[in-house]
């Protein structure tokens, strides 16, 4: 099963070198990773999506608790929460097919952010099926370039995950 | 305050530390802290002839005493030779600290004279490693070190040191903390009470039980403890390797050790118990044989200090994370309170099966009838001589599973190997660093010629500072553990297992100032271990030619139970 884990790190330079290293070295898989500072400069929050067994995952979530700069994390998957993502991607938006690319992205409530005469980049924010589904809509074929930022994690509700 | 550089803040810190020895070598990065500690008196170093022999030394100093080891290496090879050491410690949760020098900040990432990323290479076989930013942070950072490296689940610490980090003109004021608080590390201090409560019923209400002693009773100082809880009960026990002494082999309570090349009777005993309490043993590959075939009917209470450690391998029923010692303590709390007492036909019924297990192998081999010694009467006679009272520092090889077989270990840190990595090159600078803490007590390096060629430049490391320590070379002119396997599963093709052209030990030994003593008959062995333990102020090396076709029994048998195992090269369960 899919696994979002949310991680508050120590903000010092190799704590991140240790949680990558960690899923290699143990063979865990990431499938997604993305890490800031968080308002407290001292904390970075990194949030990785994994998959496995419940004893991997089990493992992972120990393994992780176990690095010295790893401050407090939490299996968001547990319980309700929000996920998001953000995609940046380039379409093919020529002739008859540009409204066509219009109306998908309007449909998925992305934005278009930068135009040209033949190409649209635009803005979408969701979960990962939301992403992949609007990449199936369009077509691969009209895609020419993506980027993803990975995806981040809250809980719903009252949990929070601070000090 | 006081305004020291950070050199001078390197061998201060350690000097507030109390710490009395450190092992290590010198070279560019680390120049200004080896003139820093030419300068005092109060802590010794040892030099010794390659950096590896430096960790091992302080591990085994550390295995003995409970207190962290410390290291000192330059940059670049300096450090890549310790490498295998502080790996050697990781594997077996053994506290220490290392200083490594390092290129000056301003050359990092450079490819610099002697230039390695230390922080990157150490990374995945340390429990922490810090990087010198700025020279005031030493003393904190070495405090952190020591603090991190002995608590919880011990481990090395790695801290790299660039070489204007210890500029000797440029002086901080220096204050060294007198304790550490850090949020993000925080150590369970005791079990969860519940599952402490969880565990004594289950334990009550077994009527097969086992109890395993691992490297963590003897790390978390909990043997007598250990020992108190099977006593009380009356419940059969098995110590890991590396948990031997940790029980005591003369206790009749004690079954030998589980695992690869364990008792049968530890082996079989578990295979059909109900209940086995783990008490800082880890369940590794080498004691579990194929996990989902082990113990079928058991169930399983794991103490360790590790959560990471349970239910990694083994599913435990009741898990419990804390330090053996207290919990145990409460353990025994909630017994000596309790009317409940096992039940006593049941557990007569399981002791009389076990002891028929007993009479099936009980540890026998087969003397020669060519005169050759065997590994196994080696081992008796060191037993024998050393009344059971040396702390043996073994290689890794066949003769590590022979005394580990054949010396029954009464104390805890008596018995001191590389279980976990299995670093052959162990045994000797281990040796050492005992015999240097421990100037009184005998002891004594178990090694085989193969492991011993690893680190012998160390011989004079031990003219130098008068290390007696004892060698017993058990020779077989073979890489024996390789051939064993080679004999059981590649028809005894024994590739590259056979040392040619061993040296001359005696010469060799001669050649550093040494005593060497040649064994080849069993009416020799005894009179010259007797000599050797004689001369207490001479380094002494038993050359001891055995039977070069001897394998170790018995021997699980590869992707099966516990219970499956050969007791000799033709006879299976
Ligand atoms: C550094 C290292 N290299 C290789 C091995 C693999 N290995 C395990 S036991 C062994 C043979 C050891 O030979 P020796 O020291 O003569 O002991 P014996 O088995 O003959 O008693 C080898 C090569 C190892 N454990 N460590
Ligand atoms: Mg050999």
């Amino acid at each position: 099963m899919r696994h979002i884990i949310a991680v508050l790190l120590e903000n010092e330079a190799g704590a991140l070198s240790r949680v990558v290293g960690l899923f290699s070295q143990r063979n865990f898989n990431i499938e997604t990773l993305t890490v800031a500072p968080t308002e407290d400069p001292t904390l970075s929050r990194l949030t990785v999506t994994t998959s496995g067994s419940d004893r991997v995952i089990e493992q992972i979530t120990k393994q992780l608790n176990k690095l010295i700069e790893v401050v407090k994390l939490v299996d968001l998957t547990e319980g309700e929460h929000i996920e998001r993502e953000m995609m940046l991607i380039k379409l093919k938006a020529t002739g008859q097919h540009r409204d066509e690319v219009k109306r998908t992205v309007d449909i998925f409530r992305g934005q278009i952010v930068d135009v040209t005469s033949s190409i649209y980049t635009v803005q979408l924010i969701g979960d990962q099926g939301k992403l992949d589904a609007f990449i199936n809509a369009i077509g691969e074929a009209y895609v020419l370039e993506t980027v993803r930022t990975g995806v981040s994690g809250i809980a719903r509700g009252d949990k929070v995950l601070s000090l | 305050m006081e305004m020291l550089s950070g050199a001078e803040m390197v061998i201060r810190s350690l000097q507030d530390q109390k710490i009395e020895y450190i092992y290590g070598y010198p070279g560019g990065s680390v120049l200004h802290i080896y003139d820093a500690l030419a300068q005092q008196e109060q802590i010794k170093h040892i030099l010794v002839r390659h950096e590896q022999a430096a960790t091992h030394m302080a591990d085994a100093y550390a295995r003995a005493s409970g207190k962290p080891g410390v290291v000192l290496v330059t940059s670049g090879p300096g450090a890549t030779n310790a490498v295998t050491g502080i790996a050697t410690a990781f594997m077996d949760s053994i506290p220490m600290v290392v200083l490594c020098g390092q290129v000056p900040s301003t050359l990092i990432g450079e490819d610099a004279f002697q230039e390695t990323d230390m922080m990157g290479v150490s990374r995945p076989v340390v429990k922490h490693n810090f990087a010198v930013k700025h020279p005031s942070e030493i003393p904190g950072l070495i405090k952190k070190a020591f603090y991190i490296a002995s608590s919880g689940r011990p481990g090395p610490v790695v801290i790299d040191i660039p070489k204007d980090m210890t500029t000797p003109t440029d002086k901080f004021e220096y204050h060294y903390p007198e304790s550490v608080s850090m949020r993000s590390y925080s150590p369970a201090t005791r079990g969860h009470s519940g599952q402490i409560k969880k565990a004594v019923e289950l334990l009550l209400s077994a009527r097969r039980p086992m109890i395993i002693v691992g490297g963590g009773t003897i790390g978390g100082r909990a043997s007598a403890e250990a020992t108190e809880l099977a006593r009380t009960l009356n419940y059969p026990v098995t110590t890991t390797l590396m948990g031997l002494g940790g029980f005591p082999a003369s206790d009749p309570l004690w079954l030998g050790w589980p695992g690869m090349h364990g008792t049968y009777e530890a082996n079989t005993a578990l295979h059909n118990s109900d209940l086995i309490l783990s008490i800082g043993a880890r369940f590794d590959d080498r004691v579990t044989n194929a996990t989902e075939k082990f113990c079928p009917t058991a169930k399983i209470i794991h103490i360790d200090i590790d959560p990471s450690s349970i239910s990694k391998t083994i599913a435990a029923d009741v898990p419990i994370v804390g330090p053996a010692k207290s919990v145990l303590i409460e353990m025994l709390a909630l017994l000596a309170k309790t009317d409940r007492v096992p039940d006593a036909e049941a557990l007569s019924e399981w002791w009389s099966q076990i002891d028929q297990w007993r009479q099936r192998h009980g540890g026998r081999y087969e003397l020669n009838d060519n005169g050759l010694l065997k590994p196994q009467q080696v081992i008796e006679a060191l037993y024998k001589v050393t009344k059971g009272d040396a702390y043996i520092c073994s290689d890794v090889g066949q003769h590590q599973m022979f005394a580990a077989q054949y010396y029954k270990f009464d104390k805890p840190n008596r018995w001191i190997n590389s279980g976990g990595l299995g670093t052959m090159g162990f045994g000797f600078p281990a040796a050492m660093g005992v015999k240097l803490h421990y100037p009184d007590a005998e002891v004594v390096c178990v090694t085989g010629e193969g492991s011993f060629q690893m680190n012998l430049q160390e011989f004079s490391t031990c003219s130098q500072y008068d290390i007696p320590v004892k060698i017993v070379c058990l020779n077989n002119q073979s890489l024996g553990m390789v051939r064993q396997w080679q004999d059981m599963n590649y028809d005894s093709r024994h590739s590259q297992s056979y040392v040619k052209s061993l040296p001359d030990f005696h010469k060799l030994t001669d050649a550093y100032g040494h005593k060497a003593i040649t064994v080849k008959t069993e009416a020799e062995l005894i009179p010259a271990l007797e000599e050797a333990f004689a001369l207490k102020d001479e380094l002494v090396f038993l050359d001891i030619h055995i039977d070069p076709t001897e394998h170790v029994y018995p021997m699980l048998v590869p992707k099966a139970s516990m219970r499956d195992m050969w007791l000799s090269k033709t006879e299976r369960t």
